[in-house]
């Protein structure tokens, strides 16, 4: 492992100034947070339910890009996997950002309320699944087993750092054959769940799919978004190429060309079937000024990004990429935000209330990060792929 | 035919040792070379210094081409050409042109790409090129890997290539090529090829006759296809006339069904009076008669009946509903024409029955009132 030695950076704080930054973050979000709590709690606990699913799509995207690496055998991604796992430990903010939900769903769940499911026939047929006792049961089996999922994964990792056992990398691959399929189901749930039901009348079977989609491509972002800074501050490895940035640029041009395509199949099949079960979702999101941010969606979430990450060379330049990570992230926030807030009112509204959360979501995700790059080694040290991943070429 | 030298190659075993050649002969300043993989060698092209190639560009301008070609085509069609009105959207609905804007863009970026590259890179007319059937390109196309330098590089000299690629370990060896193996004619006419074509043919063309018309028909995969049953318009011995449609029994009619003894050459206002509307005019007959009308009427005639649809100047307008003519009509003339119709408006005796054709007469009555309203009627 000499050679290895000389190429990896041993493990080093972030800088001070950015911890900082993330510090600020996290208690000014939480602060507004409080604030807007206390005084329009309905629109506090909205904008809650789009905090914590992003934070959830960050966290279990995480999650399954170290699944995807070890079942795929990828070699490319090995040298970033740590930067993933820390972003999966935001797992346990997510856990925590959904407490006080549970104290609000009779104002954000129009099915939790037992007097308009009695008069509604539609609601009937749905309440063997869309109860709050299934509901919660839902929540928790599905952290249970993210949870232990991540921490098999993160354990397996970090140990492998000290005696570089290649078993590790086996049991790791046996885990995420189960943890694929596992995933498939309970992400689809999740956003039925979280996001679905607030119009608990409206369904399309795509959803689940969208929410995914949105979700990878997120965690995809934000690792390239990390991965970028930290190598140009000097992080990683000597040796980080256009050939690495290339195939970040490249995964993400496609699942952002992926999400398109579900987007619009979503949107297509509904108004060329014209059903008015289903076509109601979206004349909530074609007026009173929800017709804008609509349109905003299509641009900064798919034609922007398409046409700046398009070329070869465009998706190997450092600044660009990162600068289209951080479009993305927040392309997806904004899809939350209409996905979410037409329920809560009918034309978009935008105050403090509303950033409270991203602000709390960036700095979780700086302070989580710094905390956990404090205690381990930024580049999976005793991984066999290693080296294979250091010196990949297209 | 005088031989040419064509090229000096080297053969070597590993990838990394083809890497480390190809970045020797790039370096000693040669141009024209190549290297040959039995697969795709990552590094490869960093080490030969091949620079991003131009098609990309052909790629996306055909692909351009193809969607806004298509999106062009498609809006015309429904626009201009043959507007037709499709689950009561708009002619000019772009969401239904995206999905074949799409595959037509693919299509023509791949066509496109295709294209330049026989066009630019392929060198026409030639039909063939010096290595090929070579025992080098046997070689490099199972397990070997190859440097050729090729003798019209400006810099090339015979020993100087040997030397530089002897250093780098391969096995040198020497490619020799005439003018006639290029040009290469494949004798298209030939008795042998001809008749190979022939039976092609023959066998796709049996096989596909036994398909279509013997197997399908065999138990296990005939299905639906053979029924107990006969069809119409074919024969039967079972009746003693062999026709398989029957006439009903003389002197009966279907349980249900009011013979119409009117036809299309009687007058509708002398028809009108030897009619009377048995419908008595409630909530649930005029509705009925209203959502009939909205289906079936309001397509021309328009939602009121002033015959100013959305098929307005397609086909010859109909005349508004409000005319005095039509008022003063007897329920029964409106009746006759709903039923047997009237210049190129068809009769809908099939699609609606007796109570449904009176229900519309009496929403038809409705909205000649609301249209003619009287100062009573606001009281």
């Amino acid at each position: 492992m000499s050679a290895l030695d000389n190429v990896i950076i041993p493990k080093k704080e972030l800088p001070a100034n950015v911890v900082r930054l993330g510090w600020i973050l996290t208690l000014a979000g939480l602060a507004l947070a409080v604030l807007s709590y206390m005084t329009d709690a309905n629109r506090a606990a909205f904008n809650n339910v789009i905090g914590f699913t992003f934070l959830a799509s960050i966290a279990v995207g995480a999650v399954f890009f170290i699944a995807l690496e070890y079942i795929a055998g990828a070699v490319w991604t090995t040298p970033f996997r740590r930067v993933l796992e820390f972003l999966g430990m935001l797992l346990i903010p997510t856990l925590l950002m959904a407490i006080p939900l549970f104290f609000k769903l009779h104002d954000v769940y129009h099915w939790t309320h037992a007097d308009a499911v009695a008069t509604d026939k539609i609601l009937q047929a749905k309440a063997p699944y869309l109860n709050e006792m299934s509901f919660m049961t839902r929540f928790v089996i599905f952290m249970v087993l993210w949870l232990a999922f991540y921490f098999i994964f993160r354990q397996n990792s970090l140990k492998q750092d000290g005696n570089k056992d290649q078993k590790l990398t086996k049991k790791n691959i046996a885990l995420a054959a189960a943890f694929i399929p596992v995933l498939a189901i309970s992400i689809s749930l999740f956003s039925i769940d979280w996001l679905m039901s607030l119009e608990p009348h409206w369904f399309s079977t795509m959803f689940g799919v969208y929410y995914f989609t949105g979700t990878i491509l997120t965690a995809l972002a934000v690792t390239t978004y990390f991965v970028v800074s930290l190598s140009q501050k000097g992080y990683f490895f000597k040796g980080i190429n256009e050939n690495h940035y290339y195939s970040f640029g490249a995964l993400m041009f496609g699942l952002l060309s992926f999400w398109a395509y579900i987007a619009f199949s979503q949107f297509m099949l509904i108004w060329y079937a014209n059903l008015p079960e289903e076509n109601f979702w979206y004349i909530e999101r074609w007026q009173h000024g929800w017709e804008y941010v609509s349109i905003a969606i299509t641009l900064i979430h798919f034609w922007i990004p398409y046409f700046m990450l398009v070329s070869r060379p465009s998706k190997m330049n450092p600044a660009n990429l990162k600068r289209m990570a951080a479009l993305l992230v927040f392309a997806h926030f904004l899809d939350l935000y209409w996905l979410v807030m037409p329920t809560y009112n009918n034309a978009p509204v935008f105050g403090y209330h509303e950033l409270a959360f991203p602000v709390l979501c960036i700095g979780l995700i700086i302070v989580f990060f710094a905390l956990q790059a404090k205690r381990f080694n930024l580049v999976p040290v005793g991984d066999p792929k290693l080296q294979r991943g250091i010196d990949f070429h297209l | 035919m005088e031989k040419k030298l064509y090229s000096i190659n080297a053969i070597y075993h590993t990838p990394n040792d083809i890497i480390r050649a190809a970045k020797a002969v790039r370096d000693a300043g040669y141009t024209k070379f190549d290297v040959h993989t039995p697969y795709p060698v990552h590094g490869l092209d960093g080490a030969m210094g091949l620079k991003e190639t131009k098609l990309g560009f052909v790629t996306l301008a055909a692909g351009i081409l193809g969607a806004v070609g298509m999106i062009s085509f498609a809006s015309w069609v429904a626009v201009v050409d043959y507007p037709q009105v499709i689950g009561g959207k708009p002619y000019w609905s772009w969401p239904a042109f995206v999905p074949v804007t799409y595959e037509i863009a693919v299509l023509l970026a791949v066509l496109g790409t295709v294209g330049a590259m026989i066009a630019f890179f392929f060198k026409f007319p030639n039909t063939s090129h010096p290595l090929h059937d070579t025992p080098y390109m046997k070689k490099v196309s199972s397990d070997k890997f190859g440097v050729t330098i090729q003798a019209e590089d400006p810099q090339f000299d015979e020993k100087k290539v040997r030397d530089l690629l002897k250093t780098t370990g391969g096995e040198v060896e020497e490619v020799h090529y005439t003018e006639e193996f290029l040009t290469f004619k494949p004798n298209t006419f030939e008795p042998k090829f001809l008749l190979l074509l022939a039976g092609i043919a023959l066998a796709t063309s049996a096989g596909g006759y036994l398909y279509f018309n013997k197997v399908l028909y065999l138990p296990p995969f005939d299905w639906m296809v053979e029924q107990p049953r006969f069809d119409v318009q074919s024969t039967t011995d079972l009746f003693d006339d062999g026709l398989t449609m029957r006439l009903p029994v003389e002197g009966t009619i279907a349980r249900g069904f009011m013979p119409y003894p009117y036809t299309l050459g009687a007058k509708a206002d002398s028809v009108g009076k030897l009619l009377v509307n048995p419908v008595v005019k409630t909530a649930a007959s005029l509705d009925l008669g209203k959502r009939k009308y909205l289906t079936y009427c309001s397509p021309c005639h328009g939602n009121f009946g002033s015959g100013d649809s959305r098929m307005n100047g397609q086909f010859p307008n109909p005349p508004t509903l409000h005319s005095d003519k039509v008022r003063t009509w007897p329920d029964g003339a409106i009746f006759h024409t709903i039923t047997v119709g009237q210049n190129v408006m068809p009769g809908y005796q099939y699609q609606l029955s007796r109570e449904e054709r009176w229900a519309v007469v009496n929403y038809i009555r409705t909205l000649q009132r609301a249209y003619n309203a009287k100062e009573s009627d606001l009281q």
